[in-house]
């Protein structure tokens, strides 16, 4: 099982977006983080840290919890429905732009499902895209806007993000075959 | 493939409901509640935002089928099925066929030949939620049937307690009042003591279920003794429309022994919580000084109740596991 990414690549990686985020954007004006659970959550956490390093501003961030959004969730006739966890975002969207977060772009479809449940919250300015690994196949018309790396797969291979928050380890790890 | 710690823990949780029908809190395990309960932590937040809908059960259509007058839960219903989208279809006897003299069972199968998802079954005899689970492909939701049970009802009291007090293992909690006629009792009885709470039910004697400490609680009729360092107080109404009989000399005599006054309330804890599943008989089980008062949480369980229905709606509407073969 190849390690792609250790605890120092996703480290650097990381830090180099938060910089692009500030040249990007002009500064930190009107940002706010999404993270998409469940690993997209500390990522955010460690960008907003990163630029309050940078830029010395507070980045409000909230989780984001799509289950109910998703596009596959009544078309199975029979089937456990996964498990709803909470979305807490304290603070108004409107008006802000979103930089939305989560560790791997594969298919789309949880990135569209992730939009539709932005909008229901208000109307940002803008929403931006920033994923870990973007690991290519996408069945919908969606971009990141910012990449910590791209990572050539095959639809059978499974790419797994491991953090310390939730993990106890930082690595970034691609499985052959039938994984999840 | 490694197994991380936290997924391990996922997998041991319960992580679905693997049931067609909720029938009664008398069959669910104790996960399968915390379940329940979890998920209806995240629906709450559904409710807090601008928009308060969410597509989850788009396409999906629920019957609620009242049999009895019902204004909290019916309304609790349809706005839960609402949030998550389904589309909505309220029977409300008096104005339906079974004044005509219809079945419960052809009603239903009626209703069915139209292809609901779920049915919402209000009923008031004992076991009619039971009975249509047999005869229908939908789910049934028991939103109350006889003096059986009112699984809804116990799990949005489960949710309000667990909410202000962070757990349910080990509390004191006091329900008092008519303890024979309440299917609230009985589903409150089966989850509370599932999650280990320490169970006390006081009323008057006649009003007591003669085999009731068999399911693990206290019984009493001296209501001082019941409320005695009580961390939550639940009170029940007194269904006289149920009574048959005379089971007590008068509401006055009622409210003078086993009423909730702020006098009694003294003896509980500090931050004991006092609720009521409505409607409330103001002056027969509770003051109005109680009910209205810092300590009540009975508007809480009613927000609650929506929050624990849309949780509900949704586990169900993936259906039993082994009808996946058929």
């Amino acid at each position: 099982m190849p390690v792609v990414m250790d605890a120092d690549r996703i480290g650097r990686t990381l830090t180099r977006i938060a910089h692009e985020i500030v040249e990007r954007n002009k500064g930190t004006d009107d940002l706010a983080f999404v993270g998409v659970r469940t690993r997209g959550v500390p990522i955010a956490r460690r960008l907003a840290r990163t630029l309050r390093e940078i830029t010395g501003h507070e980045i409000p961030t909230g989780s984001l919890d799509i289950t109910l959004y998703r596009d596959d969730l009544m078309r199975h006739a029979v089937g456990p429905q996964p498990v709803v966890r909470k979305t807490e975002i304290q603070f108004s969207i409107d008006n802000r732009k979103i930089l939305l977060v989560d560790d791997v772009l594969y298919t789309g479809r949880t990135t569209r499902a992730a939009l539709d449940a932005l909008i229901d919250y208000g109307r940002p300015k803008a929403i931006q895209l920033i994923v870990l690994v973007d690991r290519g196949h996408r069945e919908l018309p969606i971009k990141a806007d910012y990449v910590g790396k791209n990572l050539p797969t095959s639809p059978e291979e499974s790419v797994q993000v491991r953090l310390i928050e939730i993990d106890g380890e930082d690595e970034v790890v691609l499985e052959a075959g039938g994984g999840a | 493939m490694n197994t991380t710690s936290q997924e391990l823990d996922q997998k041991q949780a319960v992580t679905a409901l693997r049931r067609k029908d909720l029938l009664g809190i008398a069959e669910l395990s104790p996960g399968e509640i915390e379940l329940v309960l979890d998920t209806a932590e995240a629906m709450k937040e559904v409710g807090t935002r601008p928009i308060k809908k969410v597509p989850a059960l788009r396409g999906k259509t629920v019957v609620n089928l009242f049999y009895e007058p019902s204004t909290r839960t019916r309304t609790s219903f349809e706005i839960a099925e609402k949030r998550l989208s389904a589309d909505t279809l309220n029977i409300a006897i008096g104005t339906s066929s079974v004044v005509k003299g219809e079945t419960l069972a052809d009603t239903a199968l009626n209703l069915e030949a139209m292809s609901p998802d779920m049915i919402v079954l209000r009923h008031a005899s004992s076991g009619a939620c039971h009975f249509l689970s047999r005869v229908c492909r939908s789910a049934i939701i028991n939103a109350g049937d006889g003096m059986h049970e009112h699984p809804t009802q116990a799990l949005l009291d489960a949710f309000t307690i667990r909410e202000r007090k962070k757990r349910l293992a080990g509390l004191k909690i006091a329900i008092i009042g008519d303890l024979l006629h309440s299917r609230v009792l009985r589903s409150n009885i089966h989850l509370l003591t599932k999650l280990g709470a320490n169970v006390w039910v006081c009323g008057p004697p006649t009003l007591i279920p003669a085999d009731i400490r068999r399911f693990g609680v206290t019984a009493t009729s001296a209501v001082e003794e019941a409320v005695h360092d009580a961390d939550v107080i639940m009170l029940l109404r007194i269904q006289l429309e149920r009574m048959e009989g005379a089971y007590f000399p008068s509401l006055r005599e009622y409210f003078r022994v086993f009423g909730m006054t702020e006098a009694r309330l003294q003896l509980a804890r500090p931050d004991v919580m006092i609720m009521h599943p409505g409607p409330m008989n103001r002056g027969v089980e509770i003051a109005s000084e109680v009910a209205d008062g810092p300590y009540s949480v009975i508007l809480d369980q009613v927000a609650n109740g929506v929050a624990v229905r849309m949780a509900v709606l949704y586990l169900l509407a993936g259906g039993a596991e082994h009808e996946e073969a058929a």
